[in-house]
């Protein structure tokens, strides 16, 4: 089966300091994968190159078999316009540690902003969609509510609404739930799960661990640049091999 | 021992009145004011000089309203102008292409660093060092000219000068409203397929807007009263129609209370527009708001009626 999300030998240095080692991965379509690691080892780096938030410095991201960013004439990766890049970015969803909805728009205006503009639904088809959405994920009573009116649970779970809307083939979340009081990580959690159940692709940096055990397919532990250990959560949460790995998990079990 | 109410305050009969802090001071301090503002008052409307009856006529003079139309006219086309020029200069300022960034910042440099009153006579005057404008393409004789002088009249050169000094100044306050913005926004609206173009004019500018508008009204109202160096120039404006009626009957200083009036009304109108605009622009930002009180009050109707 063709991977969804490939990564082949991803460098990203910010000035002199290299992020990012060489990362090789292959994410199956409709896999759930949870990427785990100490702090500064990359991984949301590596998640923000996917979608060419971040510039790789050297190597490639391919999502759907396409080179993200860039278009491949022989051994060359040429960069592509930012219309090219934009048109790539929106079968790609993000949710962001700190929620970033649009502050100066309602919830139901966040959602609809991105099939408005950018796929160029009608309002009205737009807005039915959004609010299947929001019911989708229990706000549908607070579709008028502006995002500083809105718990942190609720404001991720209308971003995770929102990058829905764009009916995305990969979802990528960066830490979705570090910045949550711990009350509220379950409702977000749960939506995270119902996604994973429908079958869409997904890429989780995360520190949860039960939800790495629970819901994903693949488990990658990253450290310093490099991805030193990756399979089955089963394996890799209950026995691990490295010992990077082993210390990490006797600190955050 | 078998009582809990220790405290003497709980068994009185009648409850205990509160007494505020005099502030003896401040009472000394507001009746000295209230006396000087008086006193100021009093040799201002009681002044025989001030001729009231001649500002009174004045006031609802045509050449005066001439004026004030002026005066509004090149005010918000200056000020329209000089914002959109501000809008791409601050954006330029923000780009990574040095050479956009660093044209900005000369051009900022330049205008802010020179007197408005010296920029606009220079204006004035461009003919003595062009005395021809023309368009042409280079390497070919084709050309086509016009007479300086035909086409900076002194409403031209104001209008060149206000807003040329108003890009510079208001795009360092375009360029402090967009980076006000949290670069999560940016990164988000990219993410969800919108182009940098769209970004800025959908997502970043409407959230700057909270930051820029107070200062633009600040620099709008300046505006405002600095077109009365145009006066210089004889520019038509609401002082050069005192300034041209007083030349003549010498009641100067109740043509200058005139226009003083004239300001002061407009200015005000501007500040109540301010109020609103800023209203506006700050939706979002508050806690509140109507639309979302009213669904949840509906929603926690129907949880109620739905357990009936």
């Amino acid at each position: 089966m063709k991977p969804m999300v490939e990564i082949i030998d991803l460098h990203k240095s910010f000035g002199k300091v290299e992020v990012l080692k060489g990362i090789n991965l292959q994410v199956k379509p409709g896999s759930v994968t949870s990427i785990l690691g100490p702090s500064g080892s990359g991984k949301s780096t590596m998640l923000r190159c996917i979608n060419h938030l971040e510039q790789p410095t050297g190597g490639a991201v391919k999502v759907n078999g396409d080179y993200v960013g860039y278009t491949r004439k022989g051994d060359v990766l040429s960069e592509i316009s930012g219309k090219a890049l934009a048109k790539q970015r929106a079968g790609i969803g993000m949710v962001f540690q700190r929620f970033d909805l649009y502050a100066h728009k309602t919830a139901l205006e966040n959602i609809i902003e991105g099939p408005l503009r950018v796929l160029g639904q009608s309002r009205s088809a737009a807005t039915d969609e959004a609010m299947a959405l929001l019911e989708r994920v229990g706000l549908r009573n607070r579709a008028r509510a502006y995002p500083a009116q809105l718990s942190g649970g609720q404001q991720q779970r209308v971003a995770i609404a929102r990058a829905l809307a764009m009916k995305p083939k990969v979802m990528l979340f960066d830490e979705p739930t570090s910045a949550l009081d711990p009350e509220l990580v379950g409702e977000v959690l749960a939506v995270m799960k119902e996604v994973a159940a429908s079958g869409m692709t997904m890429l989780v940096v995360t520190h949860e661990i039960a939800f790495a055990r629970e819901v994903s397919s693949e488990v990658v532990f990253m450290a310093d640049g490099y991805i030193v250990e990756q399979g089955d959560p089963n394996l890799v949460l209950r026995k691990p091999s490295h010992p990077r790995t082993q210390d990490f998990l006797s600190r955050v079990l | 021992m078998t009582a809990l109410t220790t405290d003497p305050l709980a068994s009185e009969s009648s409850p205990l009145k509160l007494a505020p802090r005099r502030h003896y001071a401040q009472v000394v301090g507001a009746v000295a004011v209230l006396l000087l503002a008086f006193l100021l008052i009093q040799s201002l409307a009681l002044n025989k000089n001030m001729q009231w009856s001649t500002v009174w006529k004045y006031l609802w003079n045509g050449q005066v309203g001439q004026g004030i139309v002026t005066t509004l006219v090149l005010t918000v086309i200056c000020m329209v102008m000089g914002t959109i020029l501000a809008t791409v200069l601050a954006v330029m300022r923000l780009s990574k292409n040095k050479v956009l960034s660093t044209v900005s910042f000369a051009y900022i440099w330049f205008f802010r660093g020179t007197p408005l009153l010296v920029q606009l006579i220079f204006w004035y005057n461009l003919a003595a060092l062009f005395p021809l404008l023309g368009i042409g393409i280079p390497l070919t004789n084709i050309s086509a000219s016009v007479s300086t002088n035909v086409v900076i009249t002194a409403f031209v050169a104001a209008v060149l000068g206000f807003t040329l000094n108003e890009a510079a100044y208001m795009s360092e306050i375009v360029r402090a409203g967009i980076q006000s913005v949290n670069v999560g926004q940016r990164e988000a609206a990219l993410s969800t397929g919108m182009t940098e173009a769209q970004c800025m004019v959908r997502i970043v500018l409407p959230q700057a807007m909270r930051v820029i508008v107070p200062p633009t009204a600040n620099q709008a109202i300046n505006l405002l009263k600095a077109t009365s160096l145009v006066a210089f120039i004889s520019g038509g404006d609401l002082l050069s129609a005192v300034q041209d009626i007083y030349a003549v009957n010498f009641a100067v200083i109740p043509l200058l209370v005139v226009a003083s009036i004239w300001y002061l009304v407009v200015v005000s109108v501007a500040s109540v527009g301010q109020h609103y605009l800023e209203r506006r622009v700050g939706k979002g930002f508050t806690h509140f708001s109507e639309d979302a009180v009213r669904d949840q009050i509906a929603s926690i109707k129907a949880a109620q009626g739905g357990n009936e």
